[in-house]
């Protein structure tokens, strides 16, 4: 449906965007996922045409962004990170001048009204857009982006400065979206982008760093499992019987718990369940577990790691450039 | 480019601008009206437009400054790049705009000259040129104050710089008296506005000063839409 390929944007000598390249299928709901400053937004406006890219392309279901913007733009909702609302109009009169500058073609009066309902503006139709809380505002930025029923969707950091219960409504309306749409949409928050995407594209100076599904992606950074525990007994026995299970690739005591107590973390490999060998293992040398837990990384710590190595590797080369 | 120029009228008209612009309007050309033709019981206009060119350098960077300059500020450009709607359309639906509102205010005249009917027959032909001379000079000022607009995010700095080159283009004949090199003195004879105006104020239908104004015109709103685009580019 959507179809980014070698987007590369300067300003100057500085690469904003480097060379990215991806695919959006129809109906997916793709996270993208960066720090602040990543180039989520240059990458977004220059698939919506509100910047050119310094080369690259950009197919929305079928036609090319630059060559052919009209047909391109229609067929795309574009909520930027400020929603572009006009402060002196009521929700109604913009949503109507929004109808009307997209050349919708559906019918006025109901389309707009189930915009709104579906974005639940309906009882604000009537205020002014200065008036308006700024989650509120995001929703009126929402509903003009629905305006029209475009089959791709582009969210820019639709969640930022909204209360957490205005989050998880934006998050419910996201996803409900997805079901008819195809969705892109940025964040620096990963739980988010977690709860709600299919698919992940992690961004980092401009470079995507990562491309998975959700649930793979922690694994797809790592490559195995962890496990931590919590046992009690001798340290050199519980480390040893644990050793002995086949896909442990490591085992390592991380502190004492109390007496005769402690906690550790047993690496393994991916693909196999290992916790019932455990269980067996402790069992046999008289070490009763008192907690187990999937140790796997938290999408923070894959992020922070994916993003650190990229700075990593980059001051690596910074003496060669 | 309707919904633009729908959108354009109505913030003028929600907000206080339209209103004010329009007494301000209302009240130097009623003023001049009052001056030059009761007092003096004159049938002609003549100087009444010529006055008016001073109100309309202060006026239109007014009536044009939020065009681009607001937009950009509250980044509701988003909005208008990124609709299936061409560089030209928006640039054309905001120009119109702007003119609308400046026509209205410029139907005063008409009511004018119907009070001078009450007193002699005026000379409709001549008082329809004027009205044309005065809507072309508006159009040629609003095109380079939407052009101004763009250049910038404030809309003060839209004002002050639109008020700064009006008054420029209206001291022309000042400047070109004392350029001593000739070819740069006749170039800037050539694009006094002053010049071709008066001759509408005379009633006077020359089509050089139609194509001037209109000229000038269309290369602002095309230098307009040429900075739009360059920004994208950019």
């Amino acid at each position: 449906m959507v179809e980014v390929k070698d987007l590369t944007k300067c300003y100057g000598n500085i690469k904003a965007v480097d060379n990215i390249s991806f695919t959006v299928e129809t109906g997916e709901v793709l996270g993208f996922l960066g720090p602040n400053g990543a180039g989520k937004s240059t990458t977004m406006n220059m698939i919506t045409g509100y910047i050119s890219s310094t080369s690259g392309t950009v197919t929305v279901d079928g036609s090319e962004i630059l060559e052919d913007p009209k047909n391109t733009k229609a067929k795309i909702g574009y909520l930027p990170e400020i929603p572009p609302l006009y402060i002196d109009m009521t929700v109604r009169k913009y949503l109507e001048f929004m109808f009307d500058l997209k050349k919708v073609k559906l019918p006025k009066k109901e389309h707009i009204d189930e915009v709104m309902r579906l974005v639940r503006i309906t009882e604000q139709a009537d205020r002014i857009v200065i008036d308006l809380s700024k989650g509120y505002r995001q929703r009126v930025g929402f509903a003009q982006a629905l305006l029209g029923n475009p089959p791709v969707l582009i969210l820019d950091e639709p969640t930022v400065g909204l209360d957490p219960k205005q989050i998880i409504e934006i998050r419910k309306l996201i996803k409900s979206l997805g079901k008819k749409h195809t969705v892109i949409f940025s964040s620096h928050v990963l739980s988010e982008i977690s709860a709600t995407c299919d698919r992940i594209i992690v961004i980092s100076e401009g470079k995507i760093v990562a491309d998975a599904k959700t649930d793979e992606l922690s694994t797809s950074v790592s490559g195995e499992h962890k496990l931590a525990l919590e046992v009690e007994g001798a340290s050199s026995d519980i480390i040893s019987a644990i050793k002995k299970i086949p896909a442990v690739m490591r085992v390592s005591k991380q502190r004492d718990t109390g007496e005769n107590k402690a906690k550790y973390m047993v690496d393994y490999e991916t693909d196999v369940d290992v916790r019932r060998d455990v269980f067996n293992a402790m069992a046999r040398v008289g070490c009763p577990i008192l907690d187990m837990k999937s140790g796997d990384k938290t999408l923070e710590d894959m992020f922070l790691e994916l993003t650190a190595t990229d700075q990593r590797s980059k001051s690596g080369n910074g003496g060669a450039m | 480019m309707s919904a633009i120029l729908k959108r354009e009228l109505s913030s003028y008209f929600n907000s206080a601008i339209a209103y004010v612009v329009m007494a301000v309007y209302f009240f130097f050309s009623g003023y001049f009206f009052y001056i030059i033709c009761i007092q003096n019981n004159s049938a002609s206009l003549s100087y009444v437009y010529s006055n008016m060119f001073v109100i309309l350098l202060f006026i239109i960077p007014i009536i044009t400054m939020k065009t681009f300059a607001e937009e950009k500020r509250q980044k509701t450009d988003q909005a208008l790049l990124t609709a299936p709607a061409s560089l030209t359309e928006i640039v054309f639906g905001k120009f119109l705009g702007a003119f609308v509102l400046y026509a209205i205010c410029c139907c005063i005249f008409l009511v004018y000259s119907v009070v001078i009917s009450f007193f002699t027959t005026p000379d409709w032909a001549v008082i329809l040129c004027t009205f044309l001379g005065i809507l072309l000079l508006g159009a040629a000022l609003i095109a380079i104050n939407v052009f101004i607009s763009v250049l910038t995010e404030s809309v003060i700095i839209a004002a002050v710089a639109g008020m700064g080159v009006g008054l420029v283009i209206y001291m022309m004949s000042t400047f070109t008296s004392v350029i001593p090199v000739d070819w740069i003195a006749t170039v800037l004879d050539k694009i006094d506005f002053v010049n071709y105006y008066t001759n509408f104020t005379y009633g006077l239908l020359n089509v050089t000063d139609i194509v001037f104004f209109l000229s000038v015109t269309g290369l602002f709103l095309f230098f307009t839409v040429r900075v739009l685009e360059k920004r994208r580019w950019s």
